[in-house]
């Protein structure tokens, strides 16, 4: 299967099932399309002559000599597996079936200090009441961990809520029991927080700068547009209060050797902000070159929620961005785009690609009461608990449903051209916005292809600008 | 090639033999925490 599409100048092919991304002219283009049905799989014999058919088609635009020429190259990658080149993976759609439990969000308060408007949290309480996770409850949950991840090495810990830092001396006490099993049982814990940044001090900021791999800074973009959905509980903008306080820990990150650098300043854009290219950049004048900038994903009748009706409005978004991105690259100004990041060479391998987040599966939401579940968007959906780390139980039936749920048991995703690249989409959104685990969310679905396509553009560019 | 510039490696299958030491980032740990994004992680071989 192949998937061809133009963009910013750049005819651009990849093949599906080797991963290859081939840029390529005009006539080639062409001859593509008509070797190609609706699905971008082959529908003619790859003969040792352009099909008389094609041909006759191809010679109203093009030489005899530049079709040969054409059909000869497409025929030697064709030969070479890398065009066209056949979908043997779903032999591996059972491997890791049994997979450690080896990656936690661990909820250390169902309670927020921020009320914003878009909340999948029901605004940080999951729908559950208020509540603060234990110190022996979070040990417990290190416990679990340490017990599931069986061979695993490196172990992955966030820190989410609610809001992590109404509880952080709870934070700091489950970092320590972790940190205090690492040899013992031959571990490495790699830490991260999602915060909003309100209660940030310089001791937290000291403590996350040592301790967190990643940390997960939420804003907006624009003090406008990050104020009218991100209020405090007492309705005013939470922008004036915490950009000052990202700004100190980005400044302080990676500072001290042995410290964590890695970093990003997350934000949400809705339907009130479909020019969010704005909201990246100002991110970037803010001082913050890790910068993820991110679709809502909510039911449609929400008034700030995106329909199929703003698709159009964002891909034209997206490709401003990309654009704008590669002028920056250019001129030594670039940063980063979480969702335009592709590693085209040495990305997971096609194992990892069957099935994406590994949610349920070898990743799960813990809750202040010790409640495990799939991860933290089932949080709240009793139906989908699958443990406690009370007693350290773990339903495996529902485990060995969600490491099935590859993507190769998905019907829109085994021939979606995309399918190496999200892997199958988010399970959540799957079961609540189209109604199963197995099915596809198609707004999100839309939103991801043209990402893969901005990014894979840009990459194309890139690789001119090596050149020049 | 005249016509085609191949910008990668295309080692897809190839990490499909050797692959599946399950290392890596669990995708959702990342940046984004709603939409998945599989294709920027890192292999940890």
């Amino acid at each position: 299967m192949i998937h061809q599409y133009s963009l910013n100048g750049y005819q651009i092919v990849l093949d599906v099932h080797s991963g290859a991304i081939h840029i390529v002219d005009q006539v080639v283009y062409d001859l593509l399309k008509l070797l190609s049905d609706e699905k971008g799989e082959l529908k003619v014999e790859m003969t040792p002559v352009c099909p008389e058919e094609i041909k006759a088609q191809l010679l109203k635009s093009y030489s005899e000599e530049e079709i040969k020429d054409a059909y000869d190259e497409v025929l030697e990658l064709y030969q070479g597996e890398v065009l066209y080149s056949k979908d043997d993976y779903e032999q591996y759609a059972n491997m890791m079936v049994a997979s450690p439990i080896k990656a936690m969000c661990l909820h250390i308060a169902h309670d927020c200090n921020l009320r914003c408007k878009y909340c999948f949290a029901s605004t940080g309480d999951f729908g559950g009441g208020r509540k603060l996770l234990s110190a022996e409850t979070g040990k417990k949950a290190i416990d679990f961990l340490l017990k599931y991840s069986k061979g695993r090495k490196n172990l992955e810990l966030d820190f989410f809520g609610g809001e992590p830092l109404m509880n952080f001396d709870v934070v700091k006490e489950v970092v320590n029991y972790a940190r205090s099993k690492e040899k013992e049982y031959n571990k490495n814990f790699r830490f991260t927080i999602t915060t909003n940044g309100v209660l940030l001090d310089d001791d937290k900021i000291d403590f996350i700068n040592k301790e967190m791999s990643n940390v997960v800074l939420s804003i907006d973009g624009r003090k406008e547009i990050n104020d009218q959905l991100r209020p405090a509980v007492n309705g005013k903008g939470s922008y004036d209060v915490i950009v000052p306080k990202y700004q100190k820990l980005v400044a302080n990150r990676g500072k001290n050797p042995g410290d964590y650098d890695q970093y990003y300043v997350r934000g949400t854009f809705t339907k009130h902000n479909l020019d969010f290219s704005k909201d990246v950049f100002h991110l970037n004048e803010l001082g913050f070159d890790q910068i993820s900038v991110e679709p809502v994903v909510s039911p449609e009748y929400a008034e700030y929620a995106i329909t199929e009706k703003e698709l159009p409005r964002i891909f034209e978004e997206y490709e401003t961005l990309a654009k704008q991105l590669i002028q920056r690259k250019k001129e030594g100004t670039g940063f980063n785009f979480f969702h335009f990041m592709i590693d085209l060479d040495q990305g997971p391998c096609a194992i990892k690609r069957l099935r994406g987040c590994g949610c349920g599966n070898e990743y799960v939401a813990v809750t202040p009461d010790g409640d495990v579940y799939p991860c933290h968007q089932f949080v709240g959906m009793e139906d989908w608990k699958m443990g406690s780390v009370e007693d350290l139980s773990v339903d495996f039936k529902k485990k060995d449903y969600f490491a099935k749920a590859n993507v190769y048991a998905k019907e829109d995703c085994k021939t979606c051209w995309a399918k190496f690249y999200c892997s199958g989409g988010c399970n959540a959104n799957n079961l609540q916005y189209a109604g199963d685990v197995l099915k596809s969310h198609k707004i999100s679905c839309e939103l991801e292809k043209k990402r893969l396509e901005c990014a894979i553009m840009i990459k194309a560019a890139l690789a001119d600008l090596d050149e020049e | 090639m005249k016509h085609v510039k191949t910008l990668n490696n295309a080692n897809l299958k190839k990490s499909a033999a050797t692959g599946g030491c399950g290392e890596c980032q669990a995708s959702c740990q990342s940046a984004c925490k709603t939409s998945c994004t599989v294709a920027n992680q890192k292999c940890e071989k």
